[in-house]
């Protein structure tokens, strides 16, 4: 096991720049997830770790050593792929077993270590099939028991689950935390898919173009987003924004709406943008005065919740209700925000404002 | 998923394949079947009567030393012009796949050789090798080496090797590349991780991922070898020095319109016919079944 930090790593293609700088210190048997869009550059981050990609600039430590010259093979990590990339002319048992055969390990040691790989993942029974007989699931276990059975001191995954159905995706995502828990081994691992990202990561490194605009616990990336981009990618709806200009301890949208802003928030008066999610909203009880009225477009029923899809100020709004409130296409409701849980953005640069109180 | 057209009409499927069928009937079945009429008669020294001779015209073969000395001197031409020029363009492929994935100007040069007719490409050969001014006769002449392959037998089997695997390298280089390109990268990444240097990665992955190119490759290759470098042969060496590359082809030809043996051509062909189906059955058999892995 090991701790990697990386310093200052930037990639170009060319006149392509994938990476604009990258500093990230991860610990020791730490589980971080990297999660962005496409195209974003969680790849390329995560290539060059494995030594797959040569980096353009900047430094990658693993455990104590500098590993930029040092080839894939010595980097003592494993990787798992989006495709799985099993060797298909091989059995199971030859594909798990590949590199400790390459490293010259012996029949018997290589024999514990399959087995208890296979233990470990439920593949016993497939250790004489080709990977083209083993169902999707299965395949994705022979990828992560291929990383396991070198006993590596990192494990790196790209999008290990995009290519398995919506169920197996939930199963597999926990038996990947099971196995981290297990094995503790330092882990970073890549995914488009924030909730994924959400239940996987001790640590969070949110991708924005090349860029790691946050890096932090779920909750303190949900809670306290760095810029716009981050609240609006994490979490789901997405969070609304809303344009306003602050004055007075107040909000102005427009100039009928107007909303409080939390006692002892000290902001200079200027131009924001305010941050609300979805589900800090909720319908004003009967007599309660509203902050808000908000004309539905459409209401989308998923069951427990309904999302009620409207404008407010002329801006698209999204706000979560319980489904038993009986909203629907073109309701008029009245809402209270939690004042509490609103966010501050600089409507220029996209930064949380810091708001002392 | 099976793809199926219905037809309504019955007898349009029949019409449809029908130019096939007859193209087929017209340039294959019916000049075999006189090939292997053919090989059971005899012509009197006039060629104004035959008479049947039965099984004697491929007795009287393989009682023939210069029959038999082909067969050798055809196993050692395909075998060369096989391995040769599998083992070259792999090579080259490896390289290109390496160093410039898709660089076209590369392929397209290694594209020419197969657009040369055959006869152009011996005439190109000829020049090279020709004994006096020829580029390759003159080094090796300042090398010491006495060298006409109008002469020698070796080196004329050389030369005729040399032209007729340039020619197919191109070809081979293709289905090589295209192989080489259909195999995943993040695979060899893989191997890569898990340790394999770049000469295991080839043993331990991508040969075993191209077999089935490199079997197809090789049946093909062989049927070149036997049957379409009558071209290259006959503008080089014309099967000689002394019938030193004479190949079984080239030999039907021969006997056939040289010698005007009809009776002993018509059976070489039709042994060469028996080759050819062999070849076919193996690629089927071994081939479509077996080699995927
Ligand atoms: N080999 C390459 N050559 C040129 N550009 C590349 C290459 N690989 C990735 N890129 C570019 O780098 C950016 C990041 O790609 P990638 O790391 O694959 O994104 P992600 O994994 O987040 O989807 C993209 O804009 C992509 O087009
Ligand atoms: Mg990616």
């Amino acid at each position: 096991m090991a701790k990697v930090t990386l310093k200052g790593v930037k990639k170009n293609y060319g006149p392509v720049k994938a990476i604009h700088g990258v500093d990230m210190e991860i610990k020791d048997g730490e589980f971080i997830v990297i999660v962005g869009p496409s195209g974003c550059g969680k790849s390329t981050l995560l290539r060059m770790i494995a030594g797959l990609e040569a980096i353009t600039d900047g430094t990658i430590q693993i455990g104590d050593r500098v590993v930029n010259n040092i080839e894939p093979a010595e980097r003592d990590i494993a990787m798992v792929f989006q495709n799985y990339a099993l060797y298909p002319h091989m059995s199971v048992y030859e594909n798990m077993s590949y590199g400790l055969r390459i490293r010259g390990r012996s029949k018997a040691d290589i024999e514990t270590r399959v087995q208890r790989a296979a233990e470990i993942l439920q593949l016993q029974p497939y250790l004489q099939r080709k990977p083209r007989e083993l169902s999707g699931g299965q395949r994705q276990r022979v990828a992560m028991g291929r990383a396991i059975v070198r006993e590596p001191s990192v494990f790196l995954f790209d999008e290990p689950l995009s290519n398995l159905d919506a169920k197996l995706r939930v199963q597999m995502r926990l038996e990947i935390k099971r196995l981290h828990q297990q094995l503790g081994v330092t882990s970073v691992y890549v995914t488009h898919d924030q909730v994924e990202a959400m239940t996987l990561a001790d640590r969070l490194v949110v991708m924005n173009q090349g860029r790691a605009d946050q890096i932090g616990s779920p909750q303190d990336v949900y809670n306290h987003p760095a810029t716009t981009y981050v609240g609006g990618f994490i979490g789901s709806p997405a969070m609304n924004f809303l344009t306003c200009r602050i004055d007075t301890g107040q909000a102005k949208l427009t100039d009928d709406v107007i909303l409080p802003l939390p006692a002892g928030w000290s902001v200079p008066a200027g131009e924001y943008s305010l941050g609300i999610r979805p589900e800090n909203l909720r319908i004003a009880r009967a007599g309660e005065t509203a902050h808000l009225q908000l004309d539905v477009d459409v209401a989308e029923e998923l069951g427990a919740d309904t999302l009620l899809h409207g404008k407010i100020a002329g801006e698209e709004m999204v706000v979560r209700v319980p489904s038993h409130a009986g909203f629907h296409d073109h309701s008029r409701p009245g809402l209270v925000i939690d004042i509490e849980r609103l966010h501050l953005f600089d409507r220029e640069s996209g930064l949380r404002v810091a708001t002392p109180g | 998923m099976e793809k199926r057209v219905v037809f309504h009409n019955r007898f349009l499927p029949y019409l449809l394949v029908a130019p096939q069928i007859a193209i087929t009937v017209i340039f294959f079945f019916w000049p075999a079947s006189q090939a292997v009429v053919q090989s059971v008669l005899r012509e009197d020294a006039f060629g104004t009567s035959s008479y049947f001779v039965g099984m004697e015209n491929f007795a009287a073969l393989f009682e023939d030393d210069y029959y038999l000395n082909s067969f050798k001197i055809t196993a050692l031409f395909s075998t060369l012009v096989t391995t040769l020029g599998l083992g070259i363009s792999l090579v080259l492929a490896v390289t290109a796949d390496r160093l410039i994935r898709g660089a076209t100007i590369y392929k397209t040069l290694l594209i020419w050789p197969y657009a040369v007719a055959p006869a152009v490409a011996g005439a190109l050969w000829g020049f090279v090798f020709l004994p006096g001014p020829g580029v390759f006769a003159w080094l090796l002449a300042q090398m010491g080496v006495d060298w006409n392959f109008h002469l020698n037998g070796g080196q004329a089997m050389f030369v005729v090797v040399v032209a007729a695997t340039w020619k197919q390298i191109s070809y081979n280089f293709l289905f090589f590349l295209a192989g080489l390109q259909a195999i995943p990268k993040s695979l060899i990444e893989a191997a890569a991780i898990d340790g394999a240097k770049p000469f295991r990665r080839f043993w331990t992955i991508i040969l075993p991922m191209l077999s089935p190119t490199l079997f197809f490759l090789i049946v093909v290759n062989v049927v070149y070898a036997f049957f379409e470098t009558f071209g290259v042969i006959h503008s080089l060496t014309r099967g000689g020095p002394a019938k030193s590359t004479e190949i079984l082809v080239y030999k039907v030809w021969y006997d056939g319109f040289e010698a005007q043996d009809l009776g002993g051509s018509a059976a070489q062909s039709v042994i060469l016919m028996a080759i050819v189906i062999g070849l076919t059955v193996i690629q089927f058999r071994y081939i479509e079944r077996k080699v995927h892995y």
